[in-house]
């Protein structure tokens, strides 16, 4: 009886053992599935496990020409925080060291808490609290951080200038906006990179490579440590110093010089094409755009109506005025309209036209070196007319005036000519269409005689002219300008040391060229530029006078120094200061004289006095 | 009694040991896994998990000697006793336990906390044992069976006023054991049925085809094509198995070409058939005079009413967190985050182990504590993660080795009360296997029990110890009655 169930039920361990075998069976597949097959686990397994922090790379620095340090990297600090570590503590205490009120503390506070704002809000990580806290202010609160469990203090670099000078050529280093992350996958938010200037346009090679370390995180969000002991993490790589061809002592002069005065200096070593000195008045200290205070302080320069952020050598386009002049003769010379035996006559005036435009008073008729020295105003209007009127030349107009036009874009005008800074403005120079659709298809050299002295229609930056300077102190070529003299361990794009030859033959240049010395010497025929004249050194100018419909004239200087292999090309640029010879000539010899002998002849001084303090803002007067 | 011992150690089956304490090792090895801190070079302090759990070992394997030591018929005679006692224990917890988790499982003595729903297993084995092996005992009386129940669920309920479901679960397994025992194959039917059925309504639901809900289709299907196997199996009536089959085919193949075309609710038509079905198998019940018949046509019925009562049972009898939890078990949400987080995560840490395993403490996933309850309830994640394919499969061939081995040995006992208490051992040992391991790789419903001898927790090792020593104490003396 008691083991009759043993033996009518036996085959039933079967059933009972084949289930375990079964069951088994099934977990055994599912892990197969789960361990082998499928992927997706392991992906997921190390996006849970793996923190990717990246490191940053320290940002190239700059030196000036001469190897001074211009931009370098400066230790700041980041006030971090993490939430679920924070104790009560003596808030007015933290406030105080901070220099903030404790409405901002608790708005700030919130903040980071708001997920809305701060998508990546955990409480377990480190959020920041405030950036960028310079050395002096965070040694405060190192001092008393015991006090404040839950706060740390992490290194970051921001941008150091050794010089209050040349802020718009340097540019400054900002926040990433939407439009770069998508350009550029390089960047994830919350990064910097060169805003403007050298910064914006050097920023691959300034920037460096960021490096990446692997850590563990756990799943509250806590860092455990590095994986492995960092064996695959990759190491930073700092971005590549530059040196700057510009020269800050003359950069810093070239600002002082201009203090109180709207307008520009640029100047180039002709040979290479570098630019020497880049300044563009009213300036600010690159300094106010670091940090904390950067925001304010942007914010307010553009607001200023002088517009201190508008970077005149490169974005400002002026009429060239007479300092268009040489480019007449050049290409009268190279089309045969002139020789260099051509005279013109003048009477006050062009007398094809009934004495339109106007002229002063010099012997006449006169030589293109002459009309150069002078600055005539009716030679060139004259080489305009034969060169578009003559039927004989041209089949028509249009062919003879686009012919011009070719001269000019090959010497650079009408196109950026390609700095390596962010935001040239181009110029203008008009094409036939133009007056075709200005004049309905009727029109001649008188209609536009205008654009043969640099008026009308035509436009240049300051950078343009003075790329004309050095070009006629090459005797006919340029090379394309550029603010750095060379990257680390990277050679310098061809764009910047190949010449440039334009449409007129080198052998008409030295006509020019002597026409300029004259203009500062004086000649037969006069000269207009005589304040530009050194004792020492042999320049050679142009003025020029950039008519102005919404006040006083723009003053102009162009030149080059010395006449014989020169070192120098220059263009100044000052507005609403009448004649040339008033403002830019002498700021013009002052900037030669100070880069080319290092000191100021005492015959210069009073000039250079009189310079820095002349005051002719529009709200001065 | 000296040559008692001497037999004992000569007999005992040291295969079932060596099993034994092979689990244990590998167990304490995962805790180590689980509990090892990045960073931290303190793996055998005094103070961690690994160490608490080593103590457990040590007094386990106390234990263990003890009860080899112990006479083997000190257990059928004192087998009410000690069911009596831990259910006294079981009722006091209720009132006596600390909220823990929500939970008043767990009786605090100074430092050591315990958790008498685990000894409770086999307390009530035991008294099922003797029950069963009584003279002129047989399960089939009702006022037998009845009895046996009420042994087993009694501490079942306490477990569930203690809020933990899990544990009380767990007594299901003496089904299994009954089976073995001559309890009715349809209970156990009943009970796959009604899990399968649930499963499939649930999962195609929200399936449609054309105008037919795919899950109640296949559940009735599924009820049309069992109810034809009993008949063929039981009755042996190869005429009207015929004529069911062949006729309901027919009839379903019809209405499923016509419903291609125009598409009506399937449903409706399946259901006719099972009722002709029914109807017919009511008329052979009378026309032969067979109750098997009748039974097969109240299964069917029953099976129907079951399958339009579980989205009943669904919405209005389960709490939202079960509806949840069952949910997501059956893939029909998913919500990594929330509900599914641990199933997700402990996915993940196995998923991303791999064929071999990412090495002895190296799992990224447990180490960095992704895992809940990752050293208790979810242990083997850390065996997936660190050891991979090879090792999880290997700890399962080693569980599935130690069952059929329990089996075996149950089957090979001479009394009654030996057998009967071999099987429920056998069957907690795999259901606890079967629910553990198919949570952890999101194949059941989460439900919190520990997988033997692997998980955390000095009750439930001590428990597992006690239960399986007492069958091998068994077991050694089956020869002397």
């Amino acid at each position: 009886m008691e083991n009759k169930f043993k033996y009518q039920f036996e085959n039933r361990r079967f059933v009972i053992g084949g289930a375990v075998i079964v069951i088994v069976l099934i977990f055994i597949v599912r892990l197969f599935f789960l361990q082998i097959i499928d992927n997706d686990y392991k992906a997921w397994a190390d996006s849970n496990a793996f923190l990717k922090r990246t490191v940053y790379p320290a940002r190239g620095i700059m030196y000036d020409r001469n190897g001074k340090l211009l931009v370098y990297n400066q230790p700041a600090y980041d006030v971090m925080l993490v939430m679920r570590e924070i104790q009560p503590f003596d808030t007015l205490d933290f406030c105080h060291i901070l220099g903030i009120t404790k409405e901002q503390f608790l708005n700030r506070i919130q903040a980071i808490q708001n997920r809305r704002l701060n998508p990546g809000y955990s409480s377990y990580t480190p959020q920041v609290f405030m950036t960028q806290l310079s050395a002096q202010e965070c040694g405060v609160l190192q001092e008393k951080l015991y006090k404040f469990p839950g706060f740390y203090v992490q290194n970051r670099t921001i941008r150091e200038y050794a010089y209050p000078n040349a802020a718009l050529l340097l540019g400054n280093v900002g926040e990433v906006n939407k439009r770069d992350l998508e350009k550029d996958s390089y960047y994830t938010i919350g990064d910097n990179s060169g805003r403007t200037g050298i910064e914006s346009s050097y920023e691959k090679y300034l920037r460096g490579e960021k490096g990446v370390e692997i850590l563990l995180r756990d799943a509250h969000g806590r860092i455990q440590g590095r994986y492995e002991e960092g064996k695959h993490d990759v190491a930073p790589v700092s971005g590549k110093n530059l040196k700057l061809s510009i020269d800050i002592e003359l950069q810093a002069y070239g600002e002082k010089l201009m203090q109180n005065k709207l307008g520009g200096i640029v100047m180039i070593e002709p040979e290479t094409g570098e630019v020497l000195c880049m300044v563009s008045s009213p300036t600010y200290d690159p300094s106010l755009l670091v940090g904390r205070i950067r925001g304010k302080n942007y914010a307010a320069l553009q607001k200023d109506p002088l517009k201190p952020l508008f970077n005149r050598p490169l974005m400002a386009q002026y009429p060239p005025g007479s300092t268009f002049k040489p480019t007449q003769g050049l290409i009268f010379l190279q089309e045969d309209v002139i020789t260099a035996d051509t005279r013109f006559t003048c009477a006050h005036g062009y007398t094809y036209r009934g004495g339109k435009p106007a002229c002063h008073g010099h012997p006449s008729p006169l030589p293109l070196v002459g009309a150069l020295a002078t600055s005539c105003n009716s030679f060139f209007p004259w080489g305009l007319h034969y060169l578009l009127d003559d039927r004989s030349r041209y089949p028509s107009v249009q062919q003879a005036f686009d012919v011009w036009k070719d001269y000019m874009v090959s010497m650079g005008y009408g196109y950026r000519l390609g700095i390596d800074l962010p935001g040239e403005k181009r110029g203008y120079i008009p094409n036939s269409k133009v007056y075709d659709k200005i004049y309905r298809g009727r029109w001649n050299s008188s209609t536009v005689i205008s654009i043969a002295i640099g008026q009308g229609e035509i436009l240049a930056t300051p950078l343009q002219i003075c790329n004309l300077a050095a070009t006629i102190a090459n005797r006919g070529f340029f090379i394309t300008p550029h603010v750095v003299k060379e990257i680390q361990d990277t050679p310098l794009d061809s764009l910047y040391t190949e010449r440039r030859y334009t449409g007129v033959d080198t052998k008409y240049y030295p006509l020019i060229a002597e026409g300029m010395r004259g203009a500062v010497i004086g000649s037969a025929w006069g000269a207009t530029c005589r304040g530009a004249n050194l004792p020492d050194i042999e320049v050679c100018g142009k003025t020029g006078t950039a008519e102005n419909p919404h006040g006083k004239d723009h003053s102009i200087f162009m030149g080059f120094a010395p006449y014989e292999h020169p070192k120098v090309a220059i263009a100044v640029f000052v507005e609403n200061a009448g004649f040339g010879a008033t403002y830019a000539v002498p700021i013009g010899r002052l900037m030669i004289e100070k880069y080319l002998r290092d000191s100021i002849l005492p015959e210069s001084r009073p000039i250079e006095e009189y310079i820095i303090h002349a005051n002719i803002l529009p709200n001065a007067f | 009694m000296r040559s008692n011992t001497r037999d004992t150690w000569k007999s005992v089956d040291w295969f079932t040991i060596l099993l034994y304490i092979l689990m244990i090792v590998a167990g304490w090895l995962s805790i180590c896994g689980a509990s090892y801190e990045f960073g931290s070079a303190e793996l055998l302090g005094t103070s961690g998990r690994p160490a608490t759990q080593l103590m457990w070992m040590g007094i386990s394997l106390c234990v263990a000697f003890s009860i080899l030591m112990i006479e083997r018929d000190f257990f059928e005679v004192f087998a009410y006793l000690i069911y009596v006692g831990i259910l006294l224990l079981l009722v006091a917890t209720i009132f006596l336990a600390p909220d823990i988790k929500g939970s008043h499982s767990w009786l605090v003595l100074g430092p050591i906390r315990l958790q008498p729903a685990e000894f409770a297993k086999f307390a009530t084995a035991l008294a099922v044992a003797r029950l069963m092996g009584t003279y002129g005992f047989v399960l089939t009386r009702f006022h037998n069976f009845i009895l046996v129940l009420g042994l087993i669920f009694l501490p079942m309920v306490c477990i569930l006023l203690q809020r933990e479901t899990g544990s009380a679960l767990v007594y299901l397994a003496f089904f299994l054991m009954l089976y073995r025992e001559g309890m009715s194959g349809y209970f156990l039917l009943a009970g796959v049925c009604a899990v399968v059925f649930f499963v499939t309504g649930m999962k195609y639901a929200e399936v449609m085809v054309g105008e037919t809900a795919l899950g109640s289709l296949l559940v009735l299907l599924m009820i049309l094509f069992i109810s034809i196997m009993l008949v063929s199996i039981e009755c042996k009536n190869k005429l009207a198995v015929r004529w069911m089959a062949c006729g309901s085919s027919a009839v379903i193949l019809v209405a499923s070409v016509v419903c291609y075309f125009f598409p009506f609710d399937l449903n409706w038509v399946v259901l006719g058939v099972l009722g002709m079905n029914v109807v017919y198998l009511v008329g052979m019940a009378i026309h032969q005079w067979a109750g098997r018949y009748a039974l097969i046509a109240l299964f069917s019925l029953a099976s129907i009413g079951f399958l339009f009562s579980v989205n009943y049972v669904f919405n209005e009898i389960l709490e939202p967190h079960q509806q949840i939890r069952i949910k997501v078990s059956l893939g029909l949400e998913d919500d990594p985050s929330g509900a599914g987080y641990n199933v997700n995560q402990s996915k993940i840490a196995i998923g991303s182990g791999g064929l071999t395993g990412k090495g002895f403490l190296n799992g990224t996933q447990t180490k960095l504590k992704y895992v809940p309850e990752q050293d208790t309830d979810f242990i083997f994640c850390t065996v997936g993660e660190e050891q991979g394919f090879l090792g999880s499969s290997l700890v399962l061939i080693l569980f599935a080795v130690f069952i059929l081995r329990l089996i075996a040995l149950a089957e090979r006992q001479d009394t009654v009360f030996a057998r009967v208490y071999g099987y429920s051992v056998a069957s907690i040992f795999f259901f606890h296997l079967a629910i553990n391991i198919g949570m952890v790789i999101g194949l059941t419903p989460v439900i919190g029990i520990p997988l033997p001898f692997f998980s955390y927790g000095g009750s439930s090792l001590l428990g597992f110890t006690v239960l399986l020593f007492i069958f091998l104490r068994l077991d050694a003396s089956r020869k002397e009655h």
